[in-house]
């Protein structure tokens, strides 16, 4: 059987001035996909979706949509909003469903119960009421992750969603992230540290500017010729998988 | 007289209802702009227009003709301009303001300078003045703050939004180029309401305060406008009245109440309520 193609990129290239950020990159991204798009910082990963997303003009090449529906996004830094920011949870997490909305956008009592499913859904039913700007970290990404998902999107693009997380955090996410795959969200996860992740996800794209790799996580940890920072990163999952 | 009887005569003089329309008209519009500029980090935009109405009031002055119905067109431009100006010519926003601000001062001053006969009215428009509100003005204070409030009704969602999170506003279908200078017109057109009743100098006091006063107390952001615009009312229609009383210019005495309830609702936020 063959899985559909939800985003296809042909040749994208991003530059900023002289600099090329995004230097013709090309993938797919299939239904039921669960990627790490990896690179050091500065490799144009978060470049490369944003120019996905139509946040940034491109220098060349094409995105194909084909998701019906929205798509969930979680955006890099939200982590760290001003604190003193009154918005409510549940403020934060209607905010998901805007994209399903006609002019001029309204909120109905409906949608209020998709919100609350949503924080159920995430575990955080109990923070509905507090300031969005008061939360930890762990939770602050919890409610973003109730935001992304509460218009049911079929695929969930991340921008480094563990970054600002401890280790227990990053884990717990993680796992989260693989129930919703295996409910069968696609999902494409931007990260600067592979090595965490790459058990979760059947499929690795590394890029520095260009894409270097397209394939598996076992794949990735076996080619690690292909740069220092692959054999670091692989070391380094080998080291917390077994810990001498 | 007295304090009672004073009141009581205070609300037969037609040009006392007409500063409470005039004041409440801006006090709502003020309140609501306010909420999205101050979170936005952007509320020095209403300072700096606040200068730009000071020099557009002096240019209608100067060429005898009514000054609101020049500050109106010139502080709207401004407003959009200073905004392009910053998303498209590596200016940042405060330098953006502050050119257009220090230039409009020297533009007034000059212009004041050159027609000195109009200096005692270009004062009342500096801290504003009950007596000078006249029904045009009433008519223009209103019409403008329907046309904001309405505005800022159809698109509070949207505006709520990219306020709180830009990149993701775009994601989800809203046009933030142009909501941001629908933004600054509506920023525009709030500065011109209240150029009469509060003044040009004291205006952009009216957007900040009663947000940072909301801001102390409420955890959602529907909460917040709503503790904004029932604080700034009220506050406005006191500061109106201690005006009538203590004879002071009613742009000074309403920002000085803001002044004075946001000092107490800090410290009671922050020493008792900690």
């Amino acid at each position: 059987m063959t899985k559909d193609v939800l985003l296809h990129v042909d040749k994208l290239t991003v530059k900023y001035h002289h600099f090329t950020a995004v230097d013709q990159v090309s993938f797919n991204v299939m239904a039921g996909d669960f990627i790490a798009l990896a690179g050091e910082n500065g490799s144009g990963k978060s470049s490369l979706i944003k120019a996905i997303l139509g946040l940034i003009h491109t220098a060349g090449g094409t995105v194909k949509n084909h998701v019906v529906g929205p798509i969930g996004y979680l955006p890099q830094n939200t982590v760290v909003q001003d604190r003193s920011f009154p918005a409510s949870v549940e403020e934060v997490v209607g905010m998901g469903l805007l994209a399903t909305k006609s002019f001029p956008r309204r909120l109905s009592r409906q949608d209020k119960e998709r919100v609350r499913e949503s924080l159920v859904r995430l575990n955080v039913a109990n923070l509905a009421k507090k300031r969005f700007g008061l939360l930890s970290g762990g939770q602050q990404q919890r409610v973003l992750l109730a935001r992304a998902l509460v218009a049911n999107p079929r695929i969930l693009i991340l921008d480094e969603p563990t970054s600002a997380l401890d280790q227990a955090m990053r884990k717990r996410f993680m796992h989260i992230l693989q129930a919703l795959h295996q409910e069968g969200v696609t999902i494409l996860l931007i990260t600067h540290d592979i090595g965490g992740i790459g058990e979760y996800v059947n499929r690795v794209l590394y890029m520095e500017r260009r894409i270097l790799f397209d394939g598996t996580f076992q794949a990735f940890c076996e080619q690690a010729e292909i740069s220092p920072y692959i054999h670091t990163h692989a070391k380094r999952h080998d080291e917390e998988e077994n810990p001498s | 007289m007295s304090w009672f009887e004073l009141l009581q005569a205070a609300f037969t003089y037609g040009f006392m209802w007409r500063a409470i329309v005039v004041g409440i008209s801006i006090a709502l519009s003020s309140a609501f702009i306010g909420s999205f500029l101050v979170l936005k980090r952007f509320s020095m935009i209403g300072h700096g227009l606040s200068h730009v109405a000071f020099a557009a009031v002096a240019i209608g002055l100067f060429f005898d003709q009514s000054p609101l119905l020049v500050t109106l067109p010139f502080v709207v431009l401004t407003s959009v301009f200073v905004l392009k100006l910053n998303e498209s010519a590596n200016v940042h926003g405060d330098a953006a303001i502050g050119l257009a601000a220090a230039f409009s001062m020297a533009l007034g001053t000059t212009l004041a300078s050159i027609g000195g006969g109009f200096n005692m009215d270009l004062y009342s428009y500096l801290f504003g003045s009950i007596l000078t509100i006249k029904m045009l003005d009433l008519w223009l204070s209103v019409g403008l703050s329907i046309i904001v409030l309405v505005t800022i009704f159809l698109f509070f969602q949207d505006l709520f939004t990219m306020t709180f999170d830009e990149s993701f506003a775009q994601v989800s279908g809203i046009r933030t180029k142009r909501l941001n200078t629908l933004l600054a017109i509506l920023t525009g057109l709030v500065i011109v309401i209240g150029i009469r009743a509060i003044g040009t100098l004291l205006i952009s006091s009216l957007i900040i305060f009663p947000t940072v006063i909301a801001m102390q107390f409420s955890r959602g952001f529907k909460a917040t406008i709503l503790i904004a615009v029932i604080s700034s009312v009220v506050i406005v229609f006191i500061g109106l009245i201690g005006s009538f009383l203590f004879d002071l210019p009613s742009g000074s005495a309403i920002v000085l109440l803001n002044g004075i309830v946001f000092f107490f609702v800090y410290v009671y936020h922050r020493l008792i309520r900690a």
